[in-house]
């Protein structure tokens, strides 16, 4: 069974060509560099194949496993029956990008919906259907910002993660493009709101924060930030959590410009950080210098409602080579699984799920803080993680968490070199109470040694 | 005749309308960002829910449904053994940064992974990490300007490409930073090598080529294209988009590329998904290998790893480490298919290709420019049929539609007047080739106005893409 129905009639067809072999087919590839066969083991059953592949599977231990506190741009979700069911419908994951719209209305309105819930959940006037991830996401939305305005620097706060400032040096590398760090409050946590005042000027091209911040405070200085930013005639780009938008307000509402996000917390598995899926919504006045797909509604011939991909002359495959980015492929089922996930909590069910995870966030800071050896590094307001200062070695410490099958929150000096000992700790609503207790119980012991 | 499901499927704000109610502020949130009202998506019952995406998912056409020729997309059928396994929690309930001794099983597959491709395509070592095939293109840019620079030869600004190219190249080069010279491809539509060679210059960065390339053509010429490419100090580089025509008969290593991008999402079977998500894993020659992304994976006393130190590595283009739900996939197709069975694919791709285009030929209704044996595609004109009938590429794919069959990539390469390029696949049988020979034959002799007005078999009829463009109406508030 190799899924190749011809393979019995390879013979017959050949004689219907009037061809002896099915080399004759591939003579016009020179000898020289021709090979006789591939170094690959012998092709394995299907019973075979998912045998090895639980003996590989056993090698891992998943969230179901251990209780895990980690964060850092990826955190556990309930993912809802309905999302899992739906997705598996093989109309929709074994179709190809929709360039037949008639064939393709059932994904085309499904991406029409996705973008009006999330230009709903942003406060924007317009979304598209969907960029890699939350972090290539910001790398487009810097070269959008220069490509509106020609002007040069982007300005973004420090602490970010660190693959984001990599991807965006080399998203902006072709351009000339210069980044600008600000620094973050040593006693907040938030951003340097004076050395933003100073480094935006009329040369920014557009300024980036995250809210909440990679250390899972608020910025709630937004709106002096974005006075800041508008005066200076630069662009305003906010990247969010859309879990913690059912209880804060949208970017949309405090003079956002460009919003993006890591959606993959909506429905989507954390499979190892891939596959993911990029928020990207923009003011109305932006559309045509917005990269990706868009899908857009219309009318057939007889007049009726009908979807189709819109203002397809910003793409690759039509504008080429000045198309305002390269992407093709993007996430279409992972932005399907956002929507599916977003219909099914309804705004009453994300308000809920928002505060859950703010309230577990609040509930687990708490606890640890009354630990001896460890602090709030932060005194800023956090949504579900914060930075712990451990006394103690911070290795050390995740080390005997894990020998009780924890796997804590993320070691972040190797970001940041000021933040020595520091622990990035994440919790959502997929945490009971009796893990809260359970990673009490082994900090506690730890705090002795 | 076919009919799809036919729904006047409500959007799901119209199901039920808005209900704006306030939000109890919270005492701990900063009151600059309690939010005032309920977001405005609607709260509906999961059964209203699941009758809506139920139907709208029989309003759409995928692989399982039928026949998916789009010419450069290999559209092939997508083993269920692949997305069950990819769906256990030992795969799906893992964070990127769980100590690596609770992830040996996640690593083993992508240290694994990187080496089957090594072998598949001739190359030395693979990066996994794009999220797809235009940004493996785009990493394969930044490697060159890396490699140029870090060898003191960064006056290299010109990436050359043939005119054949998928669109995604140009796109991908000039984000680089690179500027473009595109090559008109010769009267057989391979690579012109005189204009090539007047080309090449010391300000050549690199040649992006795809072999066989969008006609469906190989590129017989390529040992000569390799070392002009390199003589003149330009790298090669391989759009591996095609490379479902040749497995197991030649690699793109062997051919002299330096560096090749896969789109695990088409040859290694992985579903499309509507649109992605996918996998564009890079591999390279030696002499690229320190500046791939970081973090690599290693192996060091019998136990994985990520590495980090590396000092020359360009860094990261996207979060985390690829798609690893698409490479596990692609991991069980190649385990399943072996030695044996992808070299088979790639034959009976390119005989299913040939065995069309042959008879599609023999009706005289359709033409077919430049050479004749092709690959895992071909690419036919019905510029006859326009002139005669004012039948153009895009009323045959329409019509098609009305067959229950889906259309082939049209208008793409555009040397080729309305061009229809099809690339059946592997995957589909000599009784849905020869279905969908006859219907391409039935609606040349069709009726011009039927054609001309199909689809009328579908959920909708022919749509207006002009005016979605002209008045974009994109969100439900927009409406």
């Amino acid at each position: 069974m190799k899924f190749i129905p011809n393979s019995s009639v390879k013979s017959t067809m050949l004689k219907e060509m009037g061809l002896k072999n099915i080399e004759d087919l591939f003579l016009d590839i020179p000898q020289k560099i021709r090979i006789k066969n591939l170094n690959l083991p012998d092709g394995l059953s299907q019973q075979e194949t998912e045998q090895k592949l639980r003996e590989i599977a056993c090698k891992n231990k998943s969230f179901h496993d251990i209780t895990s506190f980690l964060g850092g741009g990826i955190k556990p979700h309930y993912i809802p029956s309905m999302v899992k069911s739906i997705l598996s419908r093989a109309e929709f994951y074994t179709s190809y990008t929709p360039y037949q719209s008639e064939a393709s209305q059932g994904f085309l309105q499904a991406m029409f919906e996705y973008q009006s819930i999330i230009a709903e959940l942003t406060r924007m006037d317009i979304a598209n259907a969907s960029l890699y991830d939350g972090v290539t996401a910001l790398g487009e939305a810097a070269l959008m910002c220069k490509r509106i305005n020609r002007k040069k620097t982007f300005v973004i706060p420090e602490n970010i993660s660190s693959d984001k400032k990599s991807v965006l040096k080399n998203y902006t590398k072709g351009t000339d493009i210069e980044t600008k760090e600000v620094s973050y409050d040593f006693v907040t946590g938030k951003i340097d709101l004076n050395e933003l005042k100073k480094i935006v000027d009329g040369n920014t091209a557009g300024v980036y924060i995250e809210n909440p911040n990679f250390f899972g405070i608020f910025e709630e200085n937004v709106d002096e930030i974005s006075k800041t930013i508008n005066d200076a005639g630069s662009l305003f780009v906010v990247n969010v959590d859309p879990i913690s938008l059912g209880i804060t307000k949208s970017p949309g509402d405090y003079g956002a410009d460009i919003v993006i996000g890591e959606g993959r917390a909506l429905g989507n598995p954390m499979n190892f950080g891939g596959s993911t899926v990029g928020i990207f919504a923009c003011k109305k006045e932006f559309l045509r210098q917005m990269p990706g797909r868009i899908i857009g509604l219309t009318k057939d011939s007889d007049g009726n409602r009908a979807f189709c991909m819109a203002l397809q002359t910003r793409e690759q495959h039509i504008r080429r080579g000045k198309a305002t980015s390269n992407i093709c492929t993007n996430e279409g089922l992972c932005a399907l699984a956002a929507f599916l996930y977003l219909s099914w909590l309804g705004g009453n069910g994300l308000e809920k799920l928002s505060k859950i995870n703010f309230e577990n966030g609040q509930k687990l800071a708490k606890r640890i803080e009354t630990i001896k050896g460890f602090k709030m590094m932060f005194s800023g307001v956090h949504f579900n993680e914060f930075v712990i200062k451990c006394k103690n070695d911070a290795k050390i410490i995740n080390k005997k968490l894990l020998q009780n099958d924890i796997q804590g929150g993320l070691v972040i000096d190797r970001w940041y070199p000021k933040l020595k000992n520091c622990i990035l700790f994440g919790i959502t609503e997929m945490h009971s109470d009796a893990d809260i207790e359970k990673l009490i119980t082994v900090l506690k012991e730890v705090s002795h040694v | 005749m076919y009919r799809s499901a036919i729904y006047d499927e409500p959007l799901l704000n119209e199901l039920l309308g808005s209900t704006k109610e306030k939000i109890k502020p919270l005492d701990l949130l900063p009151r600059s960002l309690q939010r005032k009202e309920i977001i405005d998506i609607p709260n509906l019952d999961e059964t209203q829910l699941v009758r809506h995406f139920h139907r709208l998912s029989q309003m759409n056409y995928g692989i399982d449904s039928g026949i998916y020729p789009l010419g450069s997309c290999t559209m092939k059928y997508n083993p269920k053994i692949c997305e069950h396994i990819a769906g256990w929690d030992s795969f799906t309930g893992i964070h990127p940064y769980q100590d690596i001794s609770t992830t040996q099983g996640n690593l083993e597959i992508m240290f694994e992974l990187e080496r089957l491709l090594c072998e598949i395509t001739g190359m030395d070592y693979y990066s996994l990490q794009p999220a797809a095939g235009a940004q493996g293109e785009f990493l394969g840019m930044l490697l060159s300007r890396a490699y140029h620079e870090f060898n003191n030869d960064s006056e290299r600004n010109e990436v050359i490409l043939p005119d054949t190219a998928h669109g995604t190249n140009p796109a991908s080069a000039t984000m680089a930073g690179y500027k473009l010279i595109e090559l008109p491809s010769t009267k057989n539509g391979t690579v012109d090598l005189d204009m090539l060679e007047k080309t090449l210059s010391d300000k050549t960065a690199c040649f992006m080529l795809t072999n066989p390339n969008t006609l469906g053509i190989f590129e017989s010429e390529i040992i000569e294209i390799s070392k002009m490419v390199h003589k003149a100090g330009a790298l090669l580089y391989y759009d591996g988009a095609n490379i479902n025509a040749i497995m197991g008969k030649t690699r793109p290593g062997d051919m002299g590329f330096d560096i090749v991008h896969l789109n695990l999402h088409k040859t290694f079977a992985t579903p499309h998904g509507g649109g992605g998500p996918g996998s564009g894993p890079i591999g390279v020659k030696i002499k690229l290998e320190k500046f791939l992304p970081i973090p690599r994976i290693a192996r060091k006393d019998g136990k994985y790893l990520f590495d980090y130190d590396v000092l020359q590595s360009i860094g990261k283009i996207k979060g985390f480490y690829g798609n690893f739900s698409v490479l596990l996939k692609a991991y069980i197709y190649i385990l399943l298919m072996g030695r044996d069975g992808l070299k088979e694919a790639s034959e009976i791709a390119v005989l299913n290709s040939n065995y069309m285009k042959k008879k599609i030929l023999k009706s005289g209704k359709y033409e077919m420019p430049c050479k004749e044996l092709r690959k895992h595609e071909f690419v036919l004109s019905c510029e006859k049929l326009r002139q005669e009938k004012e039948i153009r590429a895009m009323d045959i794919a329409k019509r098609l539609l009305d067959h229950g069959l889906h259309p082939p990539t049209i208008y793409f390469p555009l040397i080729v007047k309305e061009a229809l390029m099809i690339e059946p696949t592997e995957t589909e049988s000599k009784e849905d080739l020869d279905k969908y020979i006859n219907a391409l034959i039935k609606i040349a002799d069709e009726d011009p106005g039927i054609v001309k007005n199909a689809p009328s078999n579908t959920p909708v009829k022919r749509v207006d893409e002009v005016g979605a463009t002209k008045n974009p109406i994109l969100t439900w508030k927009m409406i």
